[in-house]
């Protein structure tokens, strides 16, 4: 048993992969905090998470598109965590966002603006600790801007950008940060979509992926199917004029 | 639509397919349907969990509400996999007071089969330890039932296979546990009459079933291992495992079955080979105590996924029926031997002792258990009628959960509880609403 218990906030608790990978943490013995738009919601997974792993685990409300509220939702806080993981995002529908800039700029600002803002809220408390760990859930599509969903993967790319800076900046100080690019997840987010076996991962493998990388002092950059690193390299080194012929 | 089998992937029937995202979205689901059942992971072997018109997927109802470490009560929602309840309370030192063969089913699954473990003679069914139950009924209302409120509900929905509404969430006994390791003994059986006389003997231990070699024949018919168990203790584990840890995780599974093995794969040479090989080893090893891990011991074939693919694209049965204690012994006799005669390859066949359900129309009753997996073919088909014949003729019933061919009549011979059944489904609304495959086959 741990002798000072740990706390880890998730931000984007109801979704599928900031639910397993609270539920890892729980199980090592961690308290929890989840944050949630919708607060019934939140209670559902901090019930069931508090049920399996006998952990303390809290909700706590975010608009992760309110960057006004971002500094006295971290002030709010019962603890600054030892660990902070950002799951915020949102796929959006890349055919609406070409024409619709409301639709466009909401998924450019919950995929880049609010998870890259708030954690660099987080990392100013950090650094002036000197210790704690930010992981940023991105994504492979953030690798390369694709035809099929480039208003998401640019916003990706700028989120993976950020967080590769913060890392660049806060490694002096002690406070780690972690890219996670999970590929296809099977998730709610994905339920309508086709995805083939071997890219795909189940939540509880992001989670414990998460873990690992985080807090048993894995990469800084982890692909959880390592396939999706041949993959995106792969699709990274096309020449542009190849690159643009291609239906990706 | 989509296509729908379950487990036996025999028979297959389309179906519209629903998924319900929170407990809170069922009553507008089911209200707005008729001709529809509730499936969970759809580990039914027959046609139970294939909607009439409608299937509704509880899989993402699959969270755990609450848990009490002091009076050992899990408050969770109806899709939670058993597989999960143990991931994360045998290590803190709970165990379900009732497994099935299988940990890949859902609460609600469980309580709409009544399913039963290898301790039924002493603990009763999975129902038996149900505190209570939120039921979504036809018109969606949502009722609270326990034994003490809404008590004729409850009995009704205590293996009445999803056919009073949908079990949304439930409350179920968890027993504490010392260690994670079972402590087993072999007993080698001859013949049919001393499995019996065996199991009867081993009705003090808390676990015990016989498995059964369906091929041998003559003087061997029904020939044994008997495996009587209970929850070792922390000095058993010290004893025959010295260094093991008290409670060890779940089990991946290693083995897949990657594909449908060709049809013919399971034939008599092969099964008839495989179980002489078994009985040798469990014969050998019979009289010493054992330490089994909780997992392989009562979940064996959860080792191998989808091992119903082994039997081929056309699907396979299960059979089994209990037979109450005065006839068990020729009833079980002339089935067994018309199994061997036949030749037919049973891979797995299982005989255990049950006691009684309170469910209206669950399966359980006092008598011996008797279950194989056969090959879904027509000549197999034409077999088992005859046996229903032999069933029925002793008094005796077949699991609904398994079942994907009984006629109405064999049915309505075996569960005596059927009208009243019925007249409760009539006065809930539900037989113009809440159908399945088999409820339509069954005439229930």
């Amino acid at each position: 048993m741990m002798q000072t218990r740990k706390t880890l906030l998730v931000l984007g608790g109801t979704s599928d992969i900031g639910r397993a990978t609270a539920l890892r943490y729980a199980a090592a013995g961690w308290r929890v905090l989840l944050t949630a738009r919708d607060a019934e919601a939140g209670r559902r997974n901090a019930d069931d998470i508090a049920a399996r792993a006998g952990a303390e685990v809290s909700v706590h409300a975010l608009d992760a598109l309110n960057t006004g509220s971002f500094l006295s939702f971290v002030d709010g806080l019962p603890v600054l965590p030892d660990t902070v993981v950002s799951v915020v995002g949102e796929l959006g529908d890349q055919a609406r966002a070409e024409g619709d800039l409301e639709h466009a700029a909401r998924v450019l600002r919950a995929n880049f603006e609010g998870p890259a803002l708030l954690l660099g809220v987080f990392a100013e408390r950090f650094a002036a600790r000197r210790s704690g760990t930010l992981v940023g859930v991105s994504s492979v599509a953030g690798d390369r801007g694709r035809g099929s969903n480039y208003v998401y993967g640019s916003a990706k790319a700028g989120f993976t950008a950020f967080l590769s800076g913060l890392r660049n900046r806060l490694a002096p100080t002690g406070v780690r940060v972690i890219t996670v690019k999970p590929g296809f997840v099977r998730t709610r987010m994905t339920s309508a979509i086709k995805l083939p076996p071997l890219l795909t991962a189940e939540p509880s493998e992001v989670g414990t992926a998460i873990y690992a990388a985080a807090e048993g002092g894995g990469g800084d950059v982890i692909y959880v199917r390592g396939p999706w690193r041949i993959v995106m390299t792969v699709i990274s080194l096309l020449p542009e004029r190849v690159f643009k012929r291609l239906r990706l | 639509m989509i296509e729908l089998t379950g487990w036996g992937r025999y028979p297959r029937h389309a179906s519209e397919w629903l998924e319900a995202e929170t407990p809170a979205a069922v009553p507008a689901l089911q209200s707005g349907h008729a001709g529809l059942v509730a499936r969970g992971n759809g580990r039914a072997y027959g046609d139970a969990a294939i909607g009439e018109r409608v299937t509704l997927s509880t899989s993402r109802l699959d969270r755990f509400r609450a848990f009490d470490p002091a009076s050992g009560l899990l408050t969770v929602e109806a899709g939670v996999l058993l597989a999960d309840i143990l991931a994360a309370l045998v290590p803190r030192g709970y165990f379900p007071a009732v497994v099935p063969g299988t940990k890949f089913v859902t609460v609600g699954g469980m309580i709409a089969a009544d399913v039963h473990g290898k301790n039924h003679h002493r603990d009763g069914g999975f129902g038996a330890h149900v505190e209570s139950l939120k039921l979504v009924l036809p018109h969606g209302q949502t009722l609270t039932c326990s034994p003490a409120e809404n008590a004729a509900l409850f009995a009704a929905t205590i293996g009445g296979m999803g056919l009073t509404g949908t079990i949304v969430e439930a409350t179920i006994r968890l027993r504490p546990v010392r260690t994670g390791w079972m402590r087993q003994r072999t007993i080698v059986a001859r013949d049919l009459d001393a499995a019996m006389a065996a199991l009867a003997e081993t009705a003090g231990a808390t676990y015990s079933v016989a498995w059964i070699d369906c091929l041998a024949r003559g003087a061997s018919l029904g020939r044994s291992l008997v495996y009587a168990a209970e929850h070792a203790t922390p000095e058993d584990v010290v004893a025959l495992r010295p260094g093991a840890e008290p409670f060890p995780p779940a089990r991946p599974g290693r083995l897949a079955v990657p594909l449908d093995l060709p049809g013919g794969m399971l034939n008599r040479a092969t099964v008839k080979a495989f179980n002489e090989l078994y009985f040798r080893r469990g014969a050998r090893r019979a009289g010493e105590p054992a330490l089994v891990h909780w997992d392989p011991y009562f979940f064996p074939l959860d080792g191998i996924a989808d091992w119903n693919r082994i039997y081929g694209r056309a699907g396979f049965v299960q059979y089994q029926c209990v037979i109450p204690p005065a006839a068990a012994r020729p009833a079980l006799g002339e089935i067994v031997e018309r199994i061997a005669h036949r030749g037919r390859a049973s891979f797995l066949a299982v005989l255990k002792q049950l006691g009684d359900s309170a469910g209206t129309i669950a399966f359980a009753r006092q008598g011996f258990t008797l279950a194989l997996d056969l090959p879904a073919t027509a000549d197999v088909l034409t077999l088992l009628d005859e046996l229903d014949g032999v069933v029925v003729g002793a008094g005796g019933r077949l699991y609904l959960a398994k079942d994907a061919r009984q006629s109405a009549a064999t049915f309505e011979a075996g569960y005596p509880g059927l009208p009243a059944f019925r007249e409760l489904r009539r006065a809930l609304g539900a037989d113009r609403r809440i159908a399945s495959r088999l409820s339509a086959r069954l005439a229930v």
